[in-house]
């Protein structure tokens, strides 16, 4: 446990002693921003029409509101979390520091779940970001906390996923460039793979619907949490990391 | 303390390590010398956890490297070709670290990282970036990661290579420093650095091991006869006349002309294993008029050996008796 923290630490020392962080939670927070100010703004719009309209019933802070801005975070998963990944297994075997890591009393697991767990916390830094506007959206309305709380719990989970493949995807190159495009490419086939699903059998539309990661967090922006979605995504996190093992493993064989 | 039998890797058709076998003892130092692509770094990997092995076993302070692979790494210090530093690390933070995933205990490691900065010369340099270092600093950083946890085997894949010949001095003088606590390997292009640092010397190529020795006794080995090297000035005799009066002297099997400006004329004057014929050879000198401009016993040096040992159709008589140098003028 001691290495695995060591690890973790190591790896979110060297996201911020380099560019990355920075980058990618400045980017992160600016698009985040402006996926807000956009859906705020067209909130508040359509609410003031619903008020002019007779006396409807108010407009659901949760539903019109939280629910789309948080969906859009999947966008900002798929784009920046290949920059988070990409070089964590990359950059190590192209400037040899894959050998320390390898020659000391440390398991592939205990590397793996430090490098695993140190991207989770850069991960949770940029959740973070993202609280504080819906903190501000408590300031002034009075959304319901429940759902908000399992939409991050779905987040984070779909966090996982991507960067359990993305470390699978850096541990088979030595270029970070690489890791980082095959990594958005795969990502973004999970993302479309059921685009298939409404032109062809029913067979197929379930399979690649079972596949997609991103449907799934429909539920848990609705507040559901259903542990058939739970075990889904910690299963693939499983699966990464274990594919991500044998990759390792599979690289000292052959040297 | 180390013992390797059978090591045998195999890259699908390549063979890069082929059944090595040899032995290190408790505070010994080990040269490992081979041309490049001879199998040094692919030993060292096996023997440090790195890579398993294809056939044969490992056996490090105790330890199967292949079935207990954390009990033998925490015994194992190991300085790869280049030195695994983080760049964006400074030189402590970096030793931190690796004193953690060494398993340093928690309050032993500032005392730990002071004591391998100071033994390795690097304290100056203990809040700079590691990249930001000089190539040499970067070498004594990596030694330095290398001794953090006191391990009982240091492998050390050139340990010398890119630094000037002042840090060369240094960094050989902690290598045999270390040799009475630890047990140490070493690889090294450089010849000479094999003989001044190491007890016993595996000479490896095409993955084979091609001689194992003390340098002294690998020098003796292929040293068949005994010569010297004497530069006369004949003061206007006939070089071959001199080179016959040298010829007659008891003992001498063989005179060589090796090299001629002017009226000095260097010799290289064979004789019998053992004998010593520099009074007799520096008389005749003298006696026959002629200046006597320097006499020096010529050895094979270990590079001769060296490649000796690794050219094909030496490797395949190994111990060679005779080293013809130059060309015969009186037979």
């Amino acid at each position: 446990m001691g290495n695995i923290i060591a690890i973790a630490q190591k790896e979110l020392k060297s996201y911020f002693s380099s560019p990355i962080a920075y980058i990618v939670i400045g980017l992160w927070a600016f698009l985040y921003g402006w996926f807000f100010i956009n859906i705020l703004a067209f909130f508040v719009r359509q609410s003031m029409q619903m008020g002019q309209f007779s006396g409807q019933q108010a407009m659901n802070v949760n539903q019109q509101l939280i629910r789309p801005l948080l969906q859009n975070v999947t966008i900002l998963d798929l784009f920046l979390l290949p920059m988070v990944t990409m070089r964590t297994y990359a950059e190590e075997k192209r400037s040899g520091t894959i050998e320390l890591l390898l020659t000391s009393p440390v398991s592939d697991f205990e590397i793996i779940m430090g490098k695993f767990l140190g991207a989770m916390a850069l991960y949770t830094v940029m959740l973070g970001v993202t609280l504080l506007h819906v903190a501000l959206l408590f300031k002034f309305g009075t959304p319901e906390w429940k759902p908000i709380v399992t939409a991050y719990i779905g987040l984070l989970l779909l966090g996982g996923c991507f960067i359990a493949l993305g470390l699978l995807i850096s541990s088979l190159t030595k270029n970070q460039i690489v890791a980082g495009m095959v990594t958005f490419a795969v990502f973004l086939m999970l993302w479309i793979i059921t685009w298939i699903g409404s032109f062809s059998g029913p067979t197929v539309d379930k399979l690649t619907q079972y596949l997609s990661i991103i449907d799934r967090l429909d539920d848990f922006n609705k507040g559901v949490l259903d542990t058939s979605h739970l075990i889904y995504y910690l299963s693939f996190i499983g699966f990464g990391l274990f594919l991500t093992a044998k990759s390792v493993d599979t690289e000292r064989w052959r040297g | 303390m180390i013992e390797v039998q059978h090591l045998t890797k195999r890259y699908g058709p390549i063979t890069a390590v082929d059944d090595v076998n040899f032995r290190v003892e408790r505070g010994e130092i080990l040269g490992f010398l081979g041309p490049n692509g001879a199998g040094k770094t692919t030993t060292m990997r096996i023997l440090t956890g790195y890579m398993p092995a294809t056939e044969g076993r490992a056996i490090v302070a105790g330890f199967d490297v292949f079935d207990q692979p954390i009990e033998a790494k925490r015994r194992t210090g190991y300085l790869p070709e280049t030195p695994p530093l983080y760049p964006d690390m400074t030189v402590s933070e970096y030793l931190t670290f690796v004193a953690k995933i060494k398993r340093v205990p928690a309050a032993d490691r500032r005392q730990r990282v002071g004591a391998v900065m100071e033994r390795t010369r690097v304290s100056d340099m203990a809040n700079r970036l590691c990249s930001k270092l000089s190539k040499g600093y970067r070498q004594r950083v990596g030694l330095a990661q290398a001794l953090i946890h006191n391990p009982d085997v240091l492998i050390l894949d050139e340990p010398t290579a890119g630094l000037d010949p002042k840090q060369i001095i240094e960094t050989r003088r902690l290598i045999k420093e270390l040799a009475g606590d630890h047990t140490i390997i070493l690889s090294t292009h450089i010849l000479p650095e094999v003989a001044q640092t190491c007890q016993r010397v595996v000479i490896i190529n095409r993955g084979r091991v091609v001689a194992v020795d003390t340098p002294d006794a690998l020098t003796a080995r292929l040293r068949g006869s005994e010569t010297m090297y004497v530069q006369v000035d004949a003061m206007g005799a006939d070089a071959t006349l001199a080179a016959m009066t040298l010829q007659r002297i008891p003992g001498v099997t063989r005179v060589v002309e090796s090299d001629r400006r002017d009226l000095v004329v260097g010799y290289e004057v064979e004789s019998d294993r053992g004998r010593d014929i520099r009074r007799d050879l520096s008389r005749v000198v003298v006696s026959s008029g002629w200046g006597l401009l320097e006499l020096r016993p010529m050895r094979m040096s270990l590079e001769e050996i060296f490649l000796e040992l690794t050219t094909e159709e030496a490797a395949a008589a190994a111990p060679v008796a005779e080293v013809p140098v130059g060309e015969p003028v009186n037979g």
